[in-house]
């Protein structure tokens, strides 16, 4: 397939070049490094190169641990293909090491035979200290099953620099620049869009954008010159569905998910939200989108943000507020609320690695029996759940597009792993996204606050400031149809089995449930969310060796699907792989009653691949 | 939100068909009966009214009104009313809400709707006990009381809601008492005509546990000497025979003297309510020692905090158009593959 961009003005090689079909590229240094950025653009090198991508952050929640310390080390890792990629890939292929803490912290990932490059200078006695060695693991020997390129990368950036009159800090500031031009190099990298990147960065300072495009081509062109590369390598473009791309994050892609469906529902979007690690960068992102009708609140903490969301729904707009665990337990109340006054609102939990602060920066999945089960009383609330960074566009707009149908909170659940994540992301066209427009209640004609629509049973949802629709809505029980409070005990259960039943009948909105893989056979895995990527990799590795594995991933956790019984009565075995200690496994064994078994991580990080395949094998043969 | 074609409200109009459930005796009446004949003076259409409450007795106050209302949850009417007011500037929006409910568990909310000043309406209910619950002490509670929860008297010591509003840079403070319908009546025009966040303390009875919560302030023989009304570009005078006021002393300590005897008006602090330190400075004014201000605190004009987030909006429609969906999901890095 022919690329629109293919790699401009490559140069031509003289060095001996090798073909590999994926590349796994580790860049880990202290926080100061700039490793996110340098990792970020050559992701959008890669991109643009025509490959398809994959990429996981790694960053401490100490915002600058003491330099030179594990604490401190940041790492990003992008995976990049001349086929499909659904995970940032498991081993390393390449290690970038700018100091001996990110050696340590990173090594056990690299593969035997693995390239490591790492930056010498950094290898003081002081900072081999820091991170924990006795001796230099450059001069010991216990690199020696590594390919180590040592690489002055401070020194040969600073000789780059000497002229332009920064000072040392400024010019030991653009090293990472010096590393992303050399591994460029290495992997035939366009660097155009990041020299671009400089120029609009740094606008404001002729001489920093010298100074970085500088460091840049010094790297490139070191990788040429230097008799340390005896071989580069090209990774050819990936066969992509035409179409227009661009590379997204799952934060981002949930921002834009909740523009475009405030957008087709006809409603100004409200969103509440205090900061929160890994959630504020959809309020950064809807801060800055007010001319789309967005209110953005920062609100004084967890609970007045789901709460003035709430207060939003009930003036008309599309409420969302946003947030991770431990904002997610403060915001429950609030959320039980709004089950009893049936108003819309969606609350995002970007599921952290708890519990209580845990883990703020890295992923897991705990939060889903918390979803679920997590309010007092009968209070049952649709959750759905992003399976890709991209996905998170889809996930966001569809819990936004069900909580106003249904007239009731929806829980969407995305991870860290999701939201900091980048893929590419063929961009869907606005106008063939499904509208939803909102009626709202304006005829006073046989009004009452709860009486429903026969077919998805949602009450009307009246503006306030509409002549003749006053009305009292509130957290205690309300009689059928009047909405007038009562202590009726009948009433009581009548209204939480009606609830109950419009939550189930979402059911009917959800599409059939795609298997991948093989269609019937040995082994099922079920999975929910962040995990998709490093699934689909395994069953599609598996099938490949002719295993009878097939695939299910569900985006509604509540409901279930319909179909769900019978693609489960196809297989042998049922697998749940979680990063948890096994929840999504506990909902199905109770609602099927079949023998699933879980396969649980805790750790902060995403599956492998090889974990999963393993697993799955082990299964097949149990 | 008025305009002159509006129907003529009565009362009547803002009472709903529920039933009034609050015991026989309950301060909440008056201030119920008296919202009730206030509204229909300010040329609002009852539709854009909205009374949003948290958990108390005072809560159940939007039942009770036929306008649109929340009974939501304990402490969070603020920040649900925050919400819709920034959603719906048009709305008349009121809060009403208690002393345990406003300043216990829902105090950060209070102080942050204060601060951002958010056009509400927010109705204090203190009769400084829980009475839903049944008589426990609460933060405004004095210290030593013996409630049930604090069989051998209250170790805490109460704090005060105006100070408290003042603290929190509230644009609008008052206080009432729940009997003194005039007063009431006159103080709540003002906190509606008020643009900005308006917060009104309402000394009121719990007759069933609290009775006599402020008894020397409402009991005929005692209200004259117990309270002083501030009433701005006027002397601090108050007494029966309104004959003493308060002084501030050269190191700005206020002090009770009688007129007469060389101490005339001129003498008296002029009360000035756009005047933050002196409203703080009456706010610490308690009896026995002095009497207890009623009125308004301190009124002074800032733009709201709904107003300036519509500004921004608008400002950025201006300078970027209107959103095109399609054009921010094209943003970023991009290319495309044929």
């Amino acid at each position: 397939m022919k690329m629109s961009v293919a790699p401009p003005g490559e140069p031509q090689r003289v060095k001996k070049v090798e073909e590999r079909e994926s590349v796994v590229i580790r860049f880990a240094g202290d926080s100061g490094d700039g490793m996110q950025l340098t990792g970020m653009q050559f992701s959008t090198e890669s991109a643009l190169a025509g490959n398809d991508i994959g990429t996981l952050p790694d960053f401490p929640a100490e915002i600058r641990a003491p330099a030179g310390t594990l604490a401190g080390v940041s790492a990003f890792q992008v995976n990049f293909a001349s086929q499909e990629v659904f995970t940032p890939g498991d081993d390393v292929d390449v290690l970038v090491a700018m100091n001996p803490a990110a050696l340590r912290a990173n090594l056990g990932d690299l593969k035997s035979g693995g390239i490591l490059i790492v930056n010498t200078e950094a290898f003081s006695e002081q900072n081999l200290q820091r991170a924990g060695y006795a001796n230099s693991p450059l001069d010991d020997g216990s690199l020696d099953r590594y390919q180590v390129f040592p690489v002055d990368v401070t020194k040969l950036t600073v000789n780059a620099l000497q002229d332009l009159g920064l000072s040392n800090r400024e010019a030991l500031r653009c090293k990472n620049f010096f590393a992303l031009g050399m591994i460029s190099w290495l992997y035939h990298r366009p660097i155009e869009s990041t020299e671009h990147w400089i120029r609009v960065k740094f606008k404001k300072s002729a001489d920093l954008v010298e100074a970085n495009l500088r460091a840049l081509h010094a790297g490139y062109n070191f990788g040429e010159t230097t008799e340390l590369f005896a071989v580069s390598y090209q990774v050819k473009p990936a066969p992509i569905a035409p179409g227009f791309y661009r590379n997204i994050t799952g934060n981002n892609a949930a921002a834009l998910g909740f523009v475009a469906a405030s957008r087709k529902a006809g409603l100004p979007l409200f969103l509440g939200s205090y900061p929160i690690t890994p959630a504020s960068d959809i309020l950064h992102e809807l801060s800055s989108l007010k001319h789309f009708d967005v209110t953005t609140f920062q609100a004084e903490d967890e609970i007045a943000a789901a709460g003035a969301t709430l207060g939003a729904a009930f003036g008309g707009a599309l409420g969302i507020t946003t947030t991770s665990g431990p904002g997610m337990n403060l915001k429950m109340e609030t959320i039980g609320l709004g089950v009893m006054v049936e108003l819309p609102m969606v609350i995002v939990n970007i599921q952290r690695a708890g519990p209580s602060t845990g883990m703020p920066t890295k992923t897991e999945q705990a939060d889903l029996l918390q979803a679920m089960y997590g309010r007092h009383g009968e209070s049952p609330v649709p959750v759905i759940a992003a399976m890709t960074p991209s996905d998170c566009f889809y996930a966001a707009f569809e819990a936004a597009r069900l909580a106003i149908l249904y007239m009731t909170p929806v829980i969407l659940l995305t991870d860290g792993y999701l939201a900091n994540g980048t893929e590419p992301w063929l961009v869907p066209r606005f106008a063939d996204l499904p509208d939803f427009p909102v009626a709202f209640r304006t005829d006073p004609q046989g009004f009452f606050p709860y009486l429903r629509d026969e077919r998805t049973l949602a009450r009307p949802w009246v503006r306030p400031g509409t002549p003749g629709l006053e009305h009292r809505i509130g957290g205690l029980s309300k009689e059928h149809i009047t909405g007038n409070v009562s202590y009726s005990p009948a009433n009581h259960e009548q209204m939480i089995r009606i609830r109950a039943r419009k939550v189930a009948g979402i059911a009917r909105e959800i599409a059939p449930t795609p298997v991948g893989g093989a269609p019937q056979g040995d082994v099922l895995v079920i999975g929910w969310g962040g995990t998709y990527g490093a699934i689909a990799a395994a069953v599609k590795d598996l099938v490949a060796r002719g295993k009878a594995v097939g695939h299910v991933h569900l985006r509604y956790l509540n409901p279930l699907p319909a179909d769900l019984p019978d693609i489960l009565s196809r297989f042998r075995k049922i697998l749940v792989p979680e990063l948890n200690l096994g929840q999504l496994v506990r909902v199905l064994r109770a609602e099927y009653l079949v023998d699933a078994v879980g396969m649980n991580k805790i750790q902060g990080r995403p599956f492998k691949v090889s974990e999963l395949v393993t697993r799955v094998q082990r299964l097949i043969e149990a | 939100m008025s305009d002159s074609t509006a129907v003529k409200l009565s009362k009547k109009d803002f009472a709903s068909d529920q039933e009034v459930r609050w015991c026989p005796g309950c301060g909440d009446y008056a201030v119920l009966n008296q919202v009730q004949r206030v509204l229909p003076e300010l040329g609002v259409p009852r539709e854009n009214f909205v009374f949003i409450s948290g958990i108390g007795c005072s809560s159940r106050f939007p039942y009770y009104m036929n306008t649109y209302g929340f009974h939501s949850i304990h402490g969070r009417a603020p920040a649900i009313a925050t919400g819709l007011k920034t959603a719906r500037p048009e709305l008349s929006v009121w809060v009403v809400t208690g002393d345990g409910d406003a300043l216990s568990i829902g105090g950060n909310h209070l102080i942050h709707a204060l601060r951002r000043n958010v056009d509400l309406k927010i109705l204090l209910f203190n009769n400084r006990i829980y009475g839903l619950t049944k008589g426990q002490y609460s933060p405004t509670s004095e210290s030593g009381k013996v409630t049930k929860s604090t069989p051998v008297g209250s170790p805490d010591y109460p704090f005060d809601p105006i100070a408290i509003a003042l603290g929190a840079e509230a644009s609008f403070a008052a206080r009432s008492v729940d009997v003194d319908a005039k007063q009431l009546h006159d103080v709540l025009r003002r906190a509606y005509e008020h643009k900005g966040a308006a917060f009104v303390e309402i000394l009121q009875n719990c007759n069933v546990f609290n009775d006599g919560a402020w008894a020397p302030l409402t009991e005929k023989a005692t209200k004259a000497d117990a309270q002083i009304v501030l009433e701005h570009g006027k002397p601090l005078v108050f007494g029966k025979d309104r004959d003493r006021g308060i002084r501030l002393s050269p190191r700005l300590e206020p002090e009770v003297v009688e007129l007469g005897n060389g101490v005339s008006e001129s003498d008296l602090v002029v009360y000035d309510e756009r005047n933050p330190a002196l409203a703080y400075l009456l706010s610490r004014l308690e009896p026995p020692q002095f009497p207890t201000p009623v009125g308004v605190f301190l009124a002074v004009s800032k733009p709201t905090y709904e107003q300036r987030v519509a500004e921004q909006i608008a400002a950025a429609r201006e300078q970027l158009g209107e959103g095109d969906v399609d054009k921010l999901l094209r943003q970023g890095d991009t290319w495309a593959v044929r």
